[in-house]
């Protein structure tokens, strides 16, 4: 499968996969090498007495694989640049998926902060991978001041919803074709991955969908192959939608033809 | 004097640095620092140095989504 860019570095798979929430620290990293995902996103906490953050970690580095350090859980400007810094320090990447949330019910991104946290990174040397809604003046905005990925929900945050707004993701992708777009939170199936795919965009970013099944590692793999499914069909360019029937099976030739 | 790490109160000397408080803690690397939610880099850590109140974030790696 083709490969896609995020900021200069090339990607070859298309699902980008979180680490939180798994049954067992064990099922997690099968799940991670299962899905076959080149990226796997973090976070920072309070440090523990106990062992178990080290554990944690050194699973991941184990893993061989490019880390993504998130801002979850940040409500504030100031709390989302202060701990994309200290991502930068402890997992040395510029790279930073950027999480502002503007609501408690539904962790929906608020899109005045994300803008101005956003300018302050990008300003600052960071490569701002943003979590936004599917809002194409924003995305527009977040792309004018310099970010080259954008991820747009596809539903709230571990809803499993799936793509709630598939015409607003299908317009952002073709108002903005330059940008590299990942579809971030809110799948459930590996069904709403590949029509995340087919619609254009370049990759998916979930945790949840494949944490909380019922066998994960399968479900990683089930993922997996829907992301190339997704790609591939997008990449051959499906037929054109009809509303009226026409047979698949040549007529000519037919025996017994209209004899009644 | 008083400090905060973590939230949890600690008395230590004045004109402690911040990479003795961190010690004396028993910070364990990999970790990241922040006092009064301005993150302070590693190396700057050793002539940093502490106010009664001051509040410090020390984290570390965990899952994320």
């Amino acid at each position: 499968m083709d490969s896609f860019t995020l900021y200069g570095e090339q990607i070859r798979s298309r699902l980008l996969i979180g680490s939180a929430l798994y049954p067992s620290p064990s099922i997690m990293t099968e799940s991670i090498v299962a899905s076959g995902a080149d990226i796997v996103t973090v976070s920072l906490r309070r440090q523990q007495s106990a062992q178990a953050g080290d554990d944690f970690w050194q699973l991941i580095k184990n893993t061989g694989l490019k880390v993504l350090p998130n801002t979850a859980g940040c409500h504030s400007v100031k709390e989302a640049v202060t701990l994309a810094q200290m991502c930068r320090e402890v997992f040395a990447t510029d790279w930073i998926k950027l999480e502002l949330i503007g609501d408690e019910y539904n962790l929906q991104p608020d899109p005045f902060a994300l803008l101005e946290a956003t300018k302050i990174l990008l300003d600052e040397g960071f490569k701002v991978l943003p979590y936004c809604t599917d809002d194409l003046v924003l995305c527009q905005r977040l792309a004018d001041l310099g970010c080259e990925v954008l991820m747009p929900w596809g539903a709230p945050i571990g809803t499993g919803k799936g793509l709630l707004n598939p015409y607003n993701l299908r317009m952002i992708r073709e108002r903005l074709p330059s940008h590299t777009l990942i579809v971030d939170a809110g799948l459930g199936l590996p069904s709403h991955a590949c029509q995340a795919l087919e619609l254009g965009y370049d990759a998916v970013l979930l945790n949840s969908a494949i944490a909380g099944a019922g066998c994960p590692v399968t479900m990683s793999h089930a993922f997996r192959s829907a992301v190339e499914a997704g790609r591939y069909s997008y990449l051959a360019k499906a037929m054109p939608e009809k509303d009226v029937a026409s047979p698949s099976t040549p007529t000519m030739g037919m025996p017994f033809w209209h004899q009644n | 004097m008083k400090i905060v790490i973590n939230g949890q109160s600690a008395v230590v000397a004045e004109q402690i640095s911040l990479s003795e408080a961190l010690a004396n803690y028993g910070a364990r690397p990999p970790f990241a620092v922040a006092v009064n939610g301005d993150f302070v880099p590693r190396s700057q850590c050793e002539i940093k140095t502490l106010n009664e109140g001051d509040s410090i974030e020390l984290l570390s790696p965990i899952q994320g989504g």
